[in-house]
């Protein structure tokens, strides 16, 4: 019953997603206000129904229904409730629904906080969100309906993936979606401007807060995919350049390239066909990511539940959407011409430039992942794309990114003056080559590339804090006053010197857990002994665990650091019964100094086990760093500038409450 | 309203598109009717002779590997490298197979001397001998598509079967190990 009626919401919401697609479209260009008002009211109802559905499927998760085949396939009675709910989008059709419900919720907050938008662009936003809504409810209600029942009904069901089974996983396609269906905010309104034929500073004001949202929530989404990565499938590694991986980056990427491109267009009137071609691109690659992973049709690690069949219609869906986008573009992009010439040494400049770097490396990372399967499709035979190109071809692009973040940051827009800009970096760029130099000495000359990766983590951050420093005038004011300039300081500025600090934070983590890796791989018998870095660790013996849906080993290894004990790592090696699979469950004890990372390996024999030991310098600073940025991104999405003009719900007439 | 001007820049990204779109779907076709899979070697290389390659070993100058090694008796070709994570999975399954006496040789992909050098010292090294593929050329003739991939060789020299991906306890009981003794 319950199942039926998430199937009729669903149905509904795509009715809603058509209406409110269509008819603000055609009353935003006869100017009926009626028809507009329409696309306001619809984006509540669609986001109600879709919800409705949505709950729907999560309490057939709940109660166990196994007559309905998603959950019997991807549930179980023993499953902890955590992964009862999480499991709604632990397949295809509840990712899918996921998809269109977090679409549905962007729609409405579009609708809520959109008071201060101009009728006819509101309406058409909307109903751009739309129809984009109801492309993707048709293509669940056509092949992905996961509301299927199943006669008779299985008395279990086939449990999760055990993979999935974890509150990393759990919450990084929520966040992952926040990222990718957020910018579809971005890219309606790009087309509902074409439409329009207008773009100017305040529509670039518009924009940047959904923006900023989605880009903060795609890195939080990314960053807990590495972190699930790191400690769930026990090789140690925090980033494989898996085709999988590259699909959420490159709209990272092109978002991150966006974010700046609207400051240009809000602040200097100008770049405005470049920023609403971004804004296109960033959505398009999202649906390219979307159609890479659902479609099967590239092999990885993380491709779960792929079918070439929908993968037909997920490329249908991005032909239209993007190929309808690029044509408006094509037909009315020339309209959008305006702004100066301005000089290639000024804030906008040094933005361009960030824009090319960050939109080519994009594109790098796109050829790497695709390459393969391209040249396959046209009998070129099958190659290889690994680690070693992107390597040699990404970290090139982003040396000089990061080089310009802290130089960017200081000059002045319109015209700025380099020699006077690198003038007051001349301390910064003393302690990068400090920094370096520092680290050789300690490290030896063989850690020339390392070391210079810490300079320039020392440019970005000093650089940020001197750029803070002298807006606020730390010194050379008195202490009283420099605090009051911090209080009054945009928000925006503080987001941007904290973002551009977490890059360097992140390159800082990176650099170091690459480059002084420590890997002990060796057999144990129980009472031996080995050395990791300073660790002395004491393989103690194994025990056998149970958790509620699965059995294990758990290694027990004391690990002892100048005589005193100062942890027990307790690896594990589970099996998931009901769902016939192992996983292996790392032990990390994690320190200031780095991370000491322990896995179970196989028994071998007598008594012996194989055991894997890894020490990852400063590797959290990696995931601190993303976490940062995000939090720099939330920083300035506080910004007054943003939030002026949003609904003040003080100004509403108090009376209608009383009523 | 201005008068709309269509420059061949302004399409130019909706060719792009469609290009990319034809291939992908085409593909996917290709993939949906059978005609391509992810996982099977192009029907060109299986039965025919391994392709002639010479590698050097992974530390040092001289010869490794080459299409000489295999041949005169079944064999196994592992492709692989350190920095891949499915290497290390199936490693303990190679190590399996070479204690049942089965030569396996290893083509070491675009590694470093001193990763690959601790790879194979920190778990134990399975291969014969190992060439090191600095370049990678020697994969794509080949036809190496992911990693790591791992080739049946029959007495002749010829490839028998290809597996793409790292090799499970499954695999070995129910393809590999059934496929070497049918060939010896």
């Amino acid at each position: 019953m319950i199942a039926e009626a998430g199937h009729f919401a669903l149905i509904l919401g795509l009715v809603i997603a058509f209406v409110q697609g269509t008819l603000p479209l055609f009353g935003a260009s006869r100017n009926n206000y009626g028809l507009m008002a329409l696309a306001t009211s619809s984006a509540h109802a669609q986001f109600f129904a879709v919800s409705l559905s949505f709950l729907c499927l999560m309490y057939s998760f709940l109660i166990s229904d196994f007559s309905v085949v998603n959950v019997a396939l991807n549930s179980h009675t023993l499953k902890p409730l955590i992964y009862k709910i999480t499991g709604v989008w632990g397949s295809h059709e509840g990712s899918m629904l996921l998809w269109v419900t977090i679409l549905a919720l962007f729609g409405i907050a579009v609708a809520i906080f959109g008071n201060n938008l101009p009728d006819t662009l509101k309406a058409r936003v909307l109903a751009i969100q739309g129809l984009i809504g109801s492309a993707f409810i048709g293509f669940i209600l056509l092949t992905s309906n996961p509301f299927n029942r199943l006669d008779p009904a299985p008395a279990q069901g086939n449990g999760l993936n055990p993979i999935l089974q974890d509150p990393g996983l759990a919450f990084h396609p929520p966040f992952l979606y926040l990222g990718y269906v957020g910018f579809s905010v971005a890219f309606a309104f790009a087309v509902a401007a074409l439409i329009e034929g207008r773009v100017d500073p305040p529509w670039a004001r518009w924009v940047r807060p959904w923006t900023l949202a989605a880009w903060c929530s795609l890195t939080i989404g990314i960053a807990l995919g590495s972190w699930w990565a790191y400690y769930e499938l026990g090789w140690g590694g925090w980033w494989f350049w898996d085709p999988v991986e590259n699909a959420s980056f490159i709209p990272w990427l092109l978002g991150t390239a966006l974010l700046h491109s609207a400051i240009v267009v809000e602040k200097r009137d100008a770049l405005k066909s470049w920023t609403i071609f971004l804004a296109i691109l960033t959505f398009s690659s999202a649906l390219l990511g979307t159609f890479l992973v659902r479609s099967g049709i590239l092999t990885s690690v993380h491709a779960f539940a792929t079918d070439p069949e929908r993968g037909i219609y997920i490329l249908l869906l991005f032909v239209l959407i993007t190929g309808g986008s690029l044509f408006l573009y094509a037909i009315r992009g020339s309209v959008l011409k305006g702004g100066g010439l301005f000089s290639p040494i000024s804030r906008e400049g040094a933005l361009v430039l960030n824009n090319l770097l960050l939109t080519t490396s994009a594109a790098v990372v796109l050829l790497g992942t695709l390459y393969p399967l391209l040249l396959d499709a046209v009998g070129g035979g099958k190659v290889s794309v690994g680690p070693p190109f992107f390597n040699a071809t990404f970290v090139p692009l982003m040396v000089p990114v990061l080089l310009c973040c802290a130089i960017a940051g200081m000059m002045t827009w319109k015209r700025a003056d380099l020699l006077g800009v690198l003038q007051r970096l001349r301390f910064v760029a003393l302690t990068a080559v400090i920094v370096t130099l520092v680290v050789m000495w300690l490290q030896g000359t063989r850690a020339i590339l390392p070391a210079m990766a810490l300079g320039v983590a020392a440019w970005l951050i000093i650089g940020s804090a001197v750029q803070i420093a002298e807006r606020i005038g730390l010194f050379k004011i008195s202490l009283i006053n420099s605090l009051k300039r911090a209080s009054g300081m945009p928000r925006a500025a503080w987001g941007m010197a904290i973002a551009h600090s977490a890059l360097g934070i992140f390159v800082i983590g990176v650099t170091a857990s690459s480059a002084w890796k420590i890997e002990m791989i060796q057999l144990m018998k129980p009472g031996e002994i080995i050395l990791v870095d300073d660790y002395k660790i004491t393989f103690l013996g194994t025990s056998n665990i149970k958790g509620p849906n699965y059995s294990g080993i758990q290694g027990q290894f004391e690990v002892n650091v100048g005589g005193d004990v100062i942890s027990m790592l307790k690896p594990e090696k589970r099996r998931y019964k009901a769902e016939r699979s192992e996983t292996t469950e790392a032990a990390i004890l994690t320190t200031l100094k780095g991370d000491l990372y322990g896995v179970l390996g196989e028994e071998s024999g007598v008594g012996a086990w194989s055991t894997r030991f890894y020490f990852n310098p400063l590797v959290s600073w990696i995931w601190a760093g993303a976490l940062l940025m995000a939090i720099g991104g939330l920083i300035s999405l506080t910004d007054r500038r943003l939030r002026v003009g949003a609904p003040k719900l003080a100004s509403k007439p108090i009376s209608h409450a009383a009523k | 309203m201005p008068r709309n001007k269509v420059s061949f820049i302004s399409l130019l990204p909706l060719g792009c598109l469609f290009a990319l779109s034809i291939l992908l779907g085409f593909y996917l076709w290709q993939l949906g009717s059978g005609q391509k899979s992810l996982e099977e070697l192009p029907s060109a290389l299986i039965d025919k002779p391994v392709p002639t390659f010479n590698l050097p070993p992974i530390v040092g100058e001289g010869v490794g590997l080459s299409e000489k090694d295999l041949g005169g008796r079944v064999s196994l070709v592992n492709v692989w490298a350190s920095w891949c994570p499915p290497c290390r999975a199936e490693h303990k399954i190679l190590m399996k197979i070479a204690d049942t006496g089965v030569p396996i040789f290893g083509i070491n992909y675009k590694d470093t001397p001193e990763a690959a050098t601790r790879f194979l010292k920190n778990l134990g090294n399975p291969f014969r001998a190992v060439g090191a593929d600095r370049t990678g050329q020697t994969a794509i003739d080949w036809g190496v598509y992911g990693y790591p991939e791992t080739f049946v060789v029959n007495k002749s020299g010829r490839i028998k079967y290809r597996h793409v991906g790292p090799l499970t306890e499954d695999d070995l009981h129910n393809q590999i190990l059934p496929l070497i003794r049918r060939l010896q």
